[in-house]
């Protein structure tokens, strides 16, 4: 058993927890994630890692309630415990292997969206800790759905925040912000590194082809084992087919098929409606709503 | 009765059983079990031990249930394997202990897969425990891995009084035998669950969601965590994929995911959250055991099945019960034929297998017939899932991890296979993480082998 020790609501449907797993504490990287698995029928959900504490034994969690498992997660508080929680899976990012002083010469850019902030969290406190001083973007729906701006602000070189509509920060897609950044405000970047929704990643992807800046991304595909075993998570990078989970989860941003990873991404939807469905609606959901055939 | 003839087991209906996950052989009863017993000839220099893997003494456990000694042919078991109740399931048999039984040259081999179950299950049932060493060495060893390989070298190691923790990547332990074997041919709770519990009950302990090479390496388990010894027992579990078009179309899986899914997470039942995609009309591609399995999963969860191999029937890889068992429940299946292509519809799911028919040519290094394409034979099996079960090799994770292991170009890890020494001193390795994809009980014959191996290793230590 894994105890929760601390939980928090970030935002709308948007939760945060700190549990208790030494192992994973121990050696895990920014870049890496973790499976987890609530109770015996839950299911094993991916997540990326928001921070680590070694000496306490814990990681923090930042997960998003999109189906059955992640709803029914949201309910657990403070002194329960995950069955399962395995990890650190995938690999660290490519900047931990670098060395630092050679990092230093190089300006990253962070660009976080939606829960993707998350993982972007421990990325730009690795590089602060190292002295180096990244740039980041975090961009958000509303300002309601704006997570993690204080911890990020702590550790960013410059921090910027950008809404869809307006209601914080800068109004507009981080898109909007890269170009402004680049094109206007003469900032010069040699990495950027963009976590978020696959559509976010994609045209990030396309403007930083366009700026000539080289982008990492880190997917968060359908996995089932997280060890290489399944395939489920299987993205087309370049020419070649490489598996999320033990190849990645970060890759070149611009050799990454969004399109088919997309699809991909989609398609549990059905299935996954089907559970949640049968969630909140119990023994009265009868299959009626032609949903669910 | 007739001598020549095993007495029939009896199973559940074809028809019945392809709509349900329960098992489908029920096994032998005390009767027909005692009967199956006197067909053996208790032959003095019995060729079935030799045709066993971990040399299980056949002619004494069958005498023993001849003599309606139960209890004493479950203990003569359990000297030689962790595992009856699994191994009575799924080995091969007909081409190990009963492919070589005296009764098998003018008759039918003596049952000795099922007068083995029978033991395992009676002992099960009536609560017969194994003994736990009393003797302790104070000396740790890891195994990685709670697959047959696994399981089998630390319960030998426990039994000869070392501390034994497992490690496993997974939440449940079992390997393959949890995640890949289906419940129809080896059920979870009643017999793999409580043959896990019995290597438990000898003393080893079982540590889950430990992914070695990322939540711990095997140099720290060596220099931080006390242990002396290290068994890996990983197996393989990489899927591999045909490399055709679609093939990374919605509804194409592995074997592995297929299975993990309906075995493992328990997609097949209502109560567990994890989806699974079915499918109505499903092409499985390959012909050994496991994809077998998944095509008789797919038929279970409701849809119709045909299997795709490129070779003719003569060469499946499957074992001939579970051919005979597939048939039975209406699986077709399209022999000399290869997939080509994967038809996607405009969502990206599949809608189709675009297949070529083969014919035999020349015997290649296998031994058997290499197929060869027909020209201008194709068309399509029309389907909405894909299932490739083309078989699968070790995973990198240890051997990237860990200084001085050596692996040969399929990253099997280089192991002797009489003790499981490694290239790295106090390393050992055996089961299909050493071999490649094989079957459970070569992976118990390599598990013991490992103990043996680890326990001179380790005694030798102490006499430095």
């Amino acid at each position: 058993m894994y105890p929760i020790l601390e939980e928090r609501v970030l935002a709308d449907k948007i939760y945060l927890m700190v549990v208790e797993a030494p192992r994973v504490a121990k050696n895990c990287q920014p870049g890496e994630f973790v499976i987890v698995k609530m109770d015996e029928e839950g299911e094993r959900i991916p997540l990326t890692i928001c921070d680590y504490d070694r000496e306490k034994g814990t990681i923090t969690i930042v997960f998003q309630t999109v189906g059955a498992s992640t709803e029914r997660m949201s309910s657990l508080k403070a002194g329960d415990s995950f069955l399962d929680f395995v990890g650190p899976l995938g690999n660290p990012s490519e900047f931990v292997k670098e060395d630092p002083e050679a990092l230093k010469k190089k300006k990253y850019l962070f660009v976080a969206g939606g829960v993707g902030t998350a993982p972007v969290y421990p990325q730009v406190k690795w590089m602060k800790e190292h002295g180096i001083e990244a740039d980041v973007i975090i961009g958000a729906k509303t300002k309601e759905l704006l997570i993690l701006e204080p911890e990020l602000e702590a550790v960013a070189g410059t921090l910027y925040v950008t809404t869809d509509d307006g209601s914080y920060g800068r109004k507009g897609m981080v898109t909007e912000v890269i170009r402004d950044l680049v094109q206007n405000e003469g900032k010069k970047y040699d990495v950027c590194v963009a976590i978020g929704p696959m559509i976010m990643m994609k045209f990030v992807c396309l403007l930083t082809k366009e700026l000539n800046l080289p982008t990492i991304v880190s997917l968060n595909p359908i996995m089932v084992d997280g060890t290489g075993m399944c395939g489920a998570c299987r993205v087309t990078v370049g020419e070649q087919v490489k598996f999320a989970c033990v190849d990645g989860p970060e890759f070149d941003g611009h050799l990454v098929n969004f399109d088919e990873a997309m699809k991909r991404q989609q398609m549990y939807k059905t299935e996954e409606g089907r559970a949640l469905l049968k969630l909140r609606e119990g023994s009265t959901h009868h299959g009626g709503c032609k949903n669910c055939g | 009765m007739d001598m020549m003839k095993k007495v029939p087991v009896r199973e559940q209906e074809p028809k019945e059983r392809a709509k349900n996950f329960e098992e489908v052989c029920y096994g032998y009863n005390e009767a027909e079990a005692v009967a199956e017993a006197e067909r053996c000839l208790t032959c003095k220099n019995a060729k079935c031990v030799q045709g066993c893997p971990v040399k299980i003494d056949i002619p004494a456990f069958i005498k023993e249930v001849r003599e309606h000694r139960f209890e004493d042919a479950a203990k003569t078991i359990a000297k030689a394997s962790a595992l009856p109740a699994v191994c009575g399931r799924v080995c091969p048999q007909e081409s190990q202990c009963e492919g070589q039984c005296i009764r098998g040259i003018k008759g039918e081999a003596v049952s000795i897969g099922k007068l083995e179950r029978f033991v395992a299950d009676w002992s099960r049932e009536n609560g017969f425990v194994p003994e736990a060493s009393a003797e302790k060495k104070g000396k740790k060893v890891a195994v990685i891995g709670s697959g047959p390989a696994g399981l089998t070298c630390a319960g030998d190691l426990a039994k000869l009084g070392y501390e034994v923790t497992i490690f496993e990547a997974l939440h449940e332990p079992g390997g393959v035998l949890t995640y890949g074997i289906p419940e129809f041919r080896l059920p979870k709770e009643g017999v793999v669950q409580p043959e896990i519990e019995n290597v438990k009950k000898l003393g080893v302990k079982i540590e889950t969601n430990v992914v070695i090479g990322k939540s711990v390496t095997i140099d720290e388990l060596l220099e931080e965590e006390g242990y002396e010894a290290v068994f890996i027992g990983s197996g393989a579990g990489l899927p591999k994929f045909m490399g055709i078009a679609g093939e990374n179309a919605n509804g194409v899986f592995s074997a592995n995911e297929y299975l993990t899914r309906s075995n493992l997470m328990k997609a097949f039942r209502e109560d567990y959250d994890t989806p699974i995609a079915a499918g109505k009309k499903v092409a499985v591609v390959g012909g050994g055991n496991v994809a077998m399995d998944a095509a008789r999963t797919a038929l279970r969860l409701g849809a119709e099945v045909h299997i795709v191999y490129r070779r003719s029937e003569k060469e499946l890889p499957a074992r001939a019960e579970e051919v005979h068992h597939a048939k039975e429940e209406g699986i077709q299946f399209n022999l000399l034929t290869n997939p080509v292509e994967v038809l996607t519809d405009e969502e990206g799911w599949v809608r189709g297998l675009v297949v070529r028919k083969m014919e035999l040519g020349e015997p290649d290094e296998s031994g058997r017939r290499r197929p060869v394409e027909v020209a201008g034979s194709d068309y399509t099996i029309e389907a909405d899932t894909v299932i490739m079960a083309l078989g699968t090799s070790p995973n990198p994770l240890i051997s990237s991890t860990t200084e001085g292991l050596s692996v040969n170009r399929w990253k099997c890890i280089e192991a002797d296979e009489t003790n499981g020494k490694t290239t790295r001193e106090g390393v050992f390795a055996g089961g299909d993480a050493v071999t490649g994809a094989a079957t459970v009980i070569l992976a118990m014959e390599a598990g013991k082998a490992g103990a043996h191996g680890i326990d001179a290793y380790l005694s030798g230590k102490q006499t430095e």
